[in-house]
C-alpha cells in the first residue's frame, strides 16, 4: 500500500457537461469525484485517466500498459531462492 | 485498482531484484527525483533491498520541502489576515516559517482552509463574495496545469476575490544544479513520471547527452521503480547514457500539450530561490503579465523582516544527495516530524521524514 | 549555469506550536499522546498506562468519552448510535460487560429540536441494541457559534466477566496479534462527506458494539486474551503503537495480509493518507496467547463483528524495542509510526 503521491488512475464513468469546463466523473475502484478533463480532450466514458488533484493529467495507454506488464513477466525466475531482508546489504 | 495493483506483485519485485542483481557489476548512485518515488522506496524497504553498491540518493523532488522560508512567512502573514480565507493543499500546513505555520494561524483565529483540487478555492470565493480568497498555488510541473486552470476559470467568471501565492519550481533546472556541483555523486536519474506526464521528456535529452548521465521516466510503483532502476543500471553498464521511458502507459514523449499550453498562458519562467539549494535562474514560475492580477504578494504586500535561516539544519546537503538524514545532527532528537527543525521533516514526502518514519536510525552500509 | 554554494545551505528553525491547543492534539496519534503525557496526566498526577477504561476495585469497570463527530449523520451512523457503541467498546477492551451509560448533553442555540430527537432516538435504540440503559444525565445550552450544533459526553459502567484480565500492559513475547476486521472504513465514511474534500464512496462506517465478540472471545480464551484495544481515532498504527509502548513489546504485523476495503485503499491513495492511521469504531486488536490463539479466531468467526477476524502478527522476541515493524509487499520491513498530527490530505 504505498501512498502513491500525484496521480491516481480511475476510470471516467460520466461526462458532466459544465458549460465553460469538461468536467466527468471518475471511478477509483468504488470511489468517486469530479474531475475536471480539460487537459485530456479526447478521453471519453470508459477510458482511463491519471488524475491529480482533481484533474485528469494524462490517459492511460492500456496497449502500453498490457506491454511493460508482458516484459516484467517475462523475466526469468533467475533463483529459487527467496530474496529476505538477509539479501538486505 | 486497476492500473496500480499489477504494479505490486512481490513475485515480480523479487524477480526485478535478482534481474538487478545479474545486471549491476560495479557500484552505482541513482536519483530519484520526485518525493513520491522516496516515498514508495522507503516506505516499502525496497532500498534496503537492493544489491550491495546500488545506491539511492533521494532527490529534492517535493515542493513542500524546496518552497522558500520567504514564501512560508508570506503565507502565514496573508492566512493570519481577518479578511482572508486562506485555501492551500494539506502538504503546505506544517511548513515551518520563520514564526510558526499555516496550522498555528488557523489555531489563532485564522481561516484556513485544506482543499484537494484548486476548482474548491474557486468555488469557495464565488461562495464568498465579501472575503478575499487566496490559494497557495504550490508545486512542480504535474501540478502547475491545475493551478493554472484555477486562474484560468477565475478570470473567465470575472471573480475579482480570488488570487494565488505563486510557489512553483521547475525540475530540469534543479537536475541541471546538482549535476553542476563540484561535489555531485549522481550517475543516473530516474525522472518524475507524473512530471513528465505533463511535459514530455524532451528537455532531458540535452541534459542526458551533455552531462552523460542515463535519465529513466518512471512511475511511482514498486514494480515501476525496480523496473526504472534496472533499466538505469543496464545503461550505466553498456555506458549509455540515453532518455529512457519505463513508464510508458502514462508519458508520451511530448507530454500533455493541452495542459502545456495552458500552463504558458498563466505563468512565465522565472528564477526561483529553493529551500535548502539557493536561487537557480529559470526555475521557477511566476504569472503572466495578462494575469498578474490574480498575484496574492502584490495584493497582500509583506511588511516583514526578513526571513532568518537556521545554521543547524543540513536540509541542502541532504536535498542535492551528497548526505542522508541520519548524517545530520539534529535528526531524531531535536528534528522530528512533531517539531520540525526543516522541511525535509515536515512532508511525508521530504527525505527526513521518509527515514523516520520508517524507523531509520542508523547511517545505511556504504556502498562498495 | 548556477553551481551551488553549500554554504549557503541552511533550514529555518521552526516557531513551534507550544502556546495552543492544535487540531492534531485531539487525531489518537503522537501530538495527543505527548498532550496527555505533558499536560493532562501530569498536571493530575497520575501514572501508568493509558487504558481505555478503569478497574475499580474488584470487578466495576468505568470509561467516559466525549463525541464531536462532523458531520453528526454519516454513512452507517450517527452521533447517538457511536456515543453508545464508542462508550460500550471502551468498557470492553478491558473485559467488560457494560451495565449502564450516563449521557450529557451540550447544544448549540438553534438547533433543530427534530434532529435532537433524532439522535436522542439513535441513542434509546443503539442502548437496546447492547442491553443497557441510559440511566441519568444532563442536558446544557450554549450561546450560538460557542459549539458546533451537539456534542455528547458519557460515562460507562461495567462489570468485568469471570476470568477476562484484558489491559494494555498486557502483550508478552510470543502473543499473536488478531484483528476483528477491515480497517478504515469509519474514516473512509466521514471523510467522503466531509466539505471540500467529498467523494462518494461505496463505504458505510463499522460503528458497532464489540462487548459480546469480547464476551466470546474472553470465554474462549480466558486469562490468555492479554491485551485488547479498538483501534479509533489515529487507526490501526496508534493503537498497536499504544500497546507495544505499554506492554513494552516489538510487535510485528505483515502489512500486505491487512484487510484494507477496496474503497478505503482508493481514498487514501487519493487523498494521499495511510490506511493504518484512518479511524475505525467496529473493530478491535487483540494480542493472544499462541495457545489459545486458534479457539479465539474460531469465537471471533462465530460472532458478526469478528467474521472476516485473522491473525496479521505476533509479538517479537524479548528485548526488542517497543515500537511496531511491518513486514512489506517486497518482503522487506519498516517501522511503523504512529500518526504525527492532524491527518492532512497531501498532493506529493
Amino acid at each position: 500500500m504505498s501512498a502513491v503521491c500525484l496521480g491516481v488512475p480511475g476510470r471516467i464513468v460520466a461526462l458532466t457537461g459544465a458549460p465553460d469546463l469538461r468536467m466527468g466523473t471518475v471511478d477509483f475502484d468504488g470511489v468517486r469525484r469530479p474531475v475536471c478533463l480539460a487537459y485530456t480532450p479526447e478521453a471519453e466514458v470508459g477510458d482511463y485517466v491519471i488524475v491529480h488533484v482533481g484533474f485528469a493529467i494524462s490517459q492511460v495507454d492500456e496497449v502500453e500498459a498490457a506491454r511493460t506488464l508482458e516484459v516484467l513477466r517475462a523475466i526469468p525466475d533467475a533463483l529459487a531462492g527467496e530474496l529476505g531482508p538477509e539479501f538486505a546489504q | 485498482m486497476k492500473y496500480l495493483d499489477e504494479y505490486r506483485d512481490p513475485v515480480l519485485a523479487r524477480r526485478l531484484l535478482s534481474e538487478l542483481r545479474a545486471t549491476a557489476t560495479r557500484p552505482w548512485a541513482i536519483m530519484e527525483v520526485c518525493g513520491g518515488q522516496t516515498h514508495t522506496l522507503v516506505r516499502q524497504g525496497i532500498d534496503e533491498l537492493l544489491p550491495a553498491g546500488i545506491r539511492m540518493i533521494h532527490g529534492p523532488g517535493c515542493p513542500v520541502c524546496v518552497t522558500p522560508l520567504a514564501t512560508i512567512d508570506a503565507a502565514v502573514a496573508i492566512a493570519a489576515r481577518p479578511d482572508v480565507i486562506f485555501t492551500s493543499y494539506g502538504d503546505m500546513l506544517r511548513v515551518p516559517g520563520t514564526a510558526g505555520d499555516l496550522l498555528g494561524v488557523k489555531a489563532r483565529g485564522g481561516d484556513v482552509r485544506v482543499v484537494y483540487t484548486p476548482l474548491d478555492a474557486v468555488r469557495i470565493a464565488r461562495e464568498h463574495p465579501d472575503r478575499q480568497v487566496v490559494f497557495f498555488a504550490v508545486g512542480f510541473e504535474t501540478t502547475a496545469p491545475a493551478n493554472a486552470m484555477a486562474v484560468l476559470h477565475a478570470a473567465a467568471t470575472g471573480l475579482r476575490n480570488f488570487s494565488v501565492l505563486v510557489s512553483h519550481v521547475l525540475v530540469p533546472p534543479a537536475i541541471t544544479a546538482i549535476l553542476d556541483a563540484p561535489d555531485n555523486q549522481v550517475q543516473a536519474f530516474l525522472a518524475a513520471g507524473h512530471v513528465c506526464a505533463v511535459m514530455g521528456w524532451t528537455e532531458y535529452e540535452p541534459i542526458a547527452r551533455c552531462y552523460g548521465v542515463p535519465v529513466v521516466v518512471t512511475g511511482f510503483e514498486p514494480l515501476d521503480l525496480l523496473e526504472g532502476i534496472v533499466m538505469a543500471v543496464r545503461q550505466l553498464e553498456a555506458g549509455r547514457a540515453a532518455v529512457e521511458n519505463q513508464y510508458a502507459r502514462a508519458v508520451r514523449r511530448d507530454g500533455n500539450t493541452a495542459a502545456q499550453q495552458a500552463v504558458r498562458r498563466v505563468f512565465r519562467v522565472s528564477e526561483r530561490t529553493w529551500r535548502g539549494i539557493g536561487p537557480i535562474p529559470a526555475s521557477g514560475l511566476a504569472l503572466t503579465a495578462e494575469f498578474a492580477a490574480f498575484d496574492a504578494e502584490a495584493r497582500f504586500p509583506a511588511g516583514g523582516t526578513p526571513a532568518v535561516e537556521h545554521p543547524d539544519c543540513i536540509a541542502g546537503r541532504i536535498l542535492r544527495g551528497i548526505a542522508v538524514p541520519t548524517d545530520c545532527p539534529a535528526y531524531g532528537t531535536r528534528c522530528t516530524p512533531l517539531s520540525p527543525l526543516g522541511a525535509p521533516m515536515v512532508s511525508t514526502e521530504g527525505t527526513c521524514a521518509a527515514f523516520h518514519h520508517a524507523g531509520r536510525r542508523k547511517p545505511p552500509v556504504e556502498a562498495r | 549555469m548556477t553551481t551551488i554554494d553549500p554554504e549557503q545551505l541552511t533550514c529555518p528553525l521552526p516557531g513551534a506550536e507550544t502556546e495552543r491547543v492544535l487540531l492534531g492534539h485531539g487525531s489518537g496519534g503522537r501530538l495527543m499522546a505527548d498532550l496527555l503525557t505533558t499536560v493532562i496526566t501530569g498536571e493530575l498526577g497520575e501514572r501508568g498506562p493509558l487504558e481505555d477504561a478503569a478497574l475499580v476495585g474488584a470487578d466495576l469497570v468505568v470509561s467516559t468519552d466525549g463525541f464531536v463527530v462532523t458531520p453528526r449523520f454519516f454513512p452507517g451512523g450517527d452521533i447517538g448510535s457511536l456515543a453508545v457503541y464508542g462508550t460500550v467498546n471502551d468498557l470492553a477492551m478491558r473485559g467488560a460487560r457494560p451495565v449502564a451509560l450516563t449521557l450529557a448533553y451540550v447544544l448549540e442555540e438553534g438547533l433543530p429540536l427534530a434532529e435532537l430527537r433524532e439522535i436522542t432516538a439513535s441513542v434509546a435504540a443503539a442502548a437496546r441494541e447492547c442491553g443497557v440503559r441510559v440511566v441519568t444525565g444532563d442536558t446544557k445550552v450554549v450561546g450560538r457559534g460557542a459549539a458546533d450544533g451537539c456534542y455528547l459526553t458519557t460515562t460507562g459502567i461495567g462489570r468485568r466477566l469471570p476470568s477476562a484480565t484484558p489491559t494494555a500492559a498486557g502483550g508478552v513475547p510470543g502473543d499473536v496479534v488478531l484483528l476483528s476486521g477491515p480497517i478504515g472504513a469509519h474514516g473512509t465514511a466521514i471523510l467522503s462527506v466531509r466539505e471540500g474534500l467529498g467523494f462518494e464512496a461505496d463505504i458505510r462506517s463499522d460503528s458497532r458494539p464489540l462487548h459480546r465478540l469480547v464476551a466470546a472471545m474472553v470465554e474462549a480464551g480466558g486469562h490468555e486474551v492479554h491485551a485488547l484495544r479498538d483501534p479509533t481515532r489515529g487507526g490501526l498504527a496508534s493503537a498497536l503503537n499504544e500497546l507495544a509502548e505499554a506492554s513494552d513489546v516489538t510487535v510485528e504485523i505483515d502489512e500486505p495480509g491487512l484487510p484494507v476495503p477496496a474503497a478505503v485503499a482508493s481514498a487514501c491513495e487519493l487523498l494521499g493518507l495511510d490506511p493504518l492511521h484512518v479511524a475505525n469504531e467496529g473493530c478491535l486488536v487483540a494480542f493472544v496467547a499462541p495457545a489459545a490463539a486458534d479457539a479465539v479466531l474460531a469465537a471471533m468467526h462465530a460472532d458478526p463483528a469478528g467474521r472476516e477476524a485473522r491473525a496479521i502478527g505476533t509479538v517479537g522476541p524479548p528485548g526488542g524495542p517497543a515500537r511496531v515493524v511491518a513486514r512489506t509487499l517486497v518482503g522487506s520491513t519498516r517501522v511503523v509510526d504512529m500518526l504525527i498530527g492532524e491527518q492532512l490530505p497531501r498532493i506529493c
